[in-house]
């Protein structure tokens, strides 16, 4: 109840203060003595005028509903293609000493670039359509996924393995009753990070060309030095991270009931 | 208890690659046998190579030279006679007791309705009725090690190969596992090989006790015990018999023990 309360205090005195450094002296005869000028920063009021005006009257390219649905799209797609080819791949060499060894450094190398640089390579060659985003959505999430599901299976306990082969395991009970449980808890922690990593690449990818998208309408609010429409479009992402998020959570203790706690990611 | 040979070493001896890239000799030319239908327990000081000697005995790791036997086999890989109850927890955290319990039928073939049916049946016996649906996590270290001796016992192995089952258990539930262990195996016939740092649990379980040198591990002497069965081990303790024996193996393994000591010490103080 304290901490709830304390929440909320904290976002009035946050909201405040922006809206009340950026109102004194801002507008009317002595608007030269302005603390924070609206007009690079925002504003809470000027925000929420915004976004009332996306639901009511739509943005410049279609309805806000249709803006929201195709990021969410190209961002459920590209986890999805994402996490699936990081396990598919992790397990493979984790399970593979040859394979690992063979592809490890450029798996390294791959992971040392900044990513999102692909991006303008994917826009180039699969257009301003939705391929593209979903391909840089599904290159930021493959990583992740791909390491911890990689380090899940080398981190399996060695007695868990012998007292499987021991109790009659064949290779492929030995995958499904021992190693993918174990690897498991290691891959749902990543998948916290990878949603926010595609929904990054959906973003970044219609920011850098696209018909539709939060993301086209960020870079559009920036062309028209509409600091309140970036702010609005960043507490849209917001809402749909924590969304996301929450749904992430529910996942992960449906299928790991049997953890007392979580483990943390491993950072790349 | 027949004469036909359960479990041959012959001059087994196993050598590990050390962190630092040496080779280091864990067993050397360690020769043990092992009846049909016999109980050895296998005593020594920490380091000296008892787990290794399980290891080699259930085929998980190969001897680098020597030779290991089962039923007159050698062992190549790993065998499903054996049932090997490990020192360290290895019940599977994701995985209830129930089908902790169930796992090994249910890898072996047996469909899930009868897999669970015998479970449940040893989850009784192991004294851990209406904990079917529980995770290790939310069992007590007694209990885990319980989930462990069910999940053995339930495939019948020939070969029992335990190491250390009981030392996390406290003094009266230990007793009772002991004889309860006893009970079964009488019933069962199966040749048991028990590691175990309590001579007195040694001497009170076993037909044969074996001690084991200081690593390099090697048999530094062989032990019968001739005390009558069925035994109960609360009481067998306080018999004449048990106390010579046990002051003529501690002899053995006090040396061992002493060794082993300074060697860590050794190692700590330079
Ligand atoms: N996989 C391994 N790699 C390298 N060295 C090992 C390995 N397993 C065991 N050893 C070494 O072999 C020696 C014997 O180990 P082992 O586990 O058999 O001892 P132990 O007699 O069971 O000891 P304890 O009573 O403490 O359980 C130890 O010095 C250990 O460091
Ligand atoms: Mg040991």
């Amino acid at each position: 109840m304290l901490v709830q309360v304390l929440r909320v205090v904290l976002a009035i005195v946050i909201l405040g203060t922006w809206e009340i450094t950026t109102r004194v002296g801002c507008y009317g005869p002595d608007s030269g003595t302005c603390v924070v000028d609206p007009f690079f920063f925002g504003q809470p009021s000027g925000i929420w005028t915004q976004l009332v005006k996306w639901v009511q009257v739509g943005t410049a390219q279609g309805p806000l509903w249709e803006q929201i649905a195709v990021t969410l799209e190209e961002t459920v797609l590209g986890f999805a293609i994402g996490v699936v080819l990081g396990i598919i791949f992790g397990v493979a060499l984790g399970r593979n000493r040859l394979l690992s060894d063979v592809l490890g450094p450029y798996i390294k190398a791959m992971n040392a670039m900044p990513r999102v640089v692909l991006g303008s390579i994917f826009t180039i060659a699969l257009g301003l359509e939705m391929p593209s985003k979903v391909a840089l959505a599904v290159v930021l999430v493959f990583f992740v996924v791909f390491f911890n599901a990689f380090q899940g299976v080398r981190e399996v306990d060695r007695d868990l393995l012998a007292n499987a082969r021991i109790l009659g395991a064949s290779q492929r009970q030995l995958s499904r009753h021992v190693i993918l449980p174990s690897a498991l808890s290691w891959i749902l922690a990543s998948l916290h990070t990878s949603f926010g990593f595609a929904l990054v690449g959906a973003i970044v990818g219609e920011y850098l060309g696209a018909r539709k998208g939060i993301g086209l309408m960020i870079a559009t609010a920036q062309g028209t030095f509409n600091a309140n429409g970036v702010f609005a479009a960043m507490f849209i992402l917001a809402v749909v991270a924590i969304v996301a998020e929450a749904l992430v959570t529910k996942l992960e203790d449906r299928l790991i009931k049997w953890r007392p706690n979580a483990i943390t990611e491993v950072s790349i | 208890m027949s004469d036909q040979v359960a479990i041959q070493l012959q001059k087994a001896t196993k050598r590990f690659t050390s962190p630092n890239g040496k080779s280091f000799t864990a067993l050397r030319d360690l020769d043990l046998t092992v009846a049909a239908g016999e109980f050895t327990a296998v005593v020594g000081p920490t380091g000296c190579g008892k787990s290794t000697t399980l290891a080699l005995i259930s085929g998980l790791e190969a001897p680098s030279a020597g030779t290991v036997r089962v039923f007159g086999e050698p062992v190549s890989a790993v065998g499903r006679s054996v049932g090997y109850v490990f020192q360290r927890d290895a019940v599977f955290p994701w995985k209830s007791v129930l089908d902790n319990v169930a796992m090994g039928p249910r890898m072996r073939g047996v469909d899930t309705g009868q897999a669970n049916a015998e479970a449940r049946q040893w989850i009784a016996r192991v004294g851990l009725d209406g904990f079917e649906r529980y995770y290790p996590h939310q069992l007590s270290g007694g209990m885990r090690k319980r989930v462990a001796l069910a999940q053995t016992l339930i495939n019948h192995p020939k070969i029992l190969l335990m190491d250390e089952p009981f030392s996390a258990l406290d003094v009266q539930t230990r007793a009772l596992m002991e004889n309860e262990l006893l009970d079964l195996w009488a019933s069962t016939g199966s040749s048991v090989v028990f590691v175990t740092h309590d001579l007195e649990e040694a001497i009170g379980m076993a037909d044969r006790v074996v001690v084991i040198t200081a690593g390099p591990g090697t048999v530094k002497g062989t032990y019968r015990v001739d005390l009558p069965r069925p035994r109960n081990i609360a009481e067998i303790r306080f018999q004449p018999r048990f106390i010579e024996l046990y002051g003529e193996i501690w002899n053995d393994l006090r040396d061992e023990v002493l060794v082993s000591y300074e060697r860590t010490k050794n190692r700590v103080a330079s």
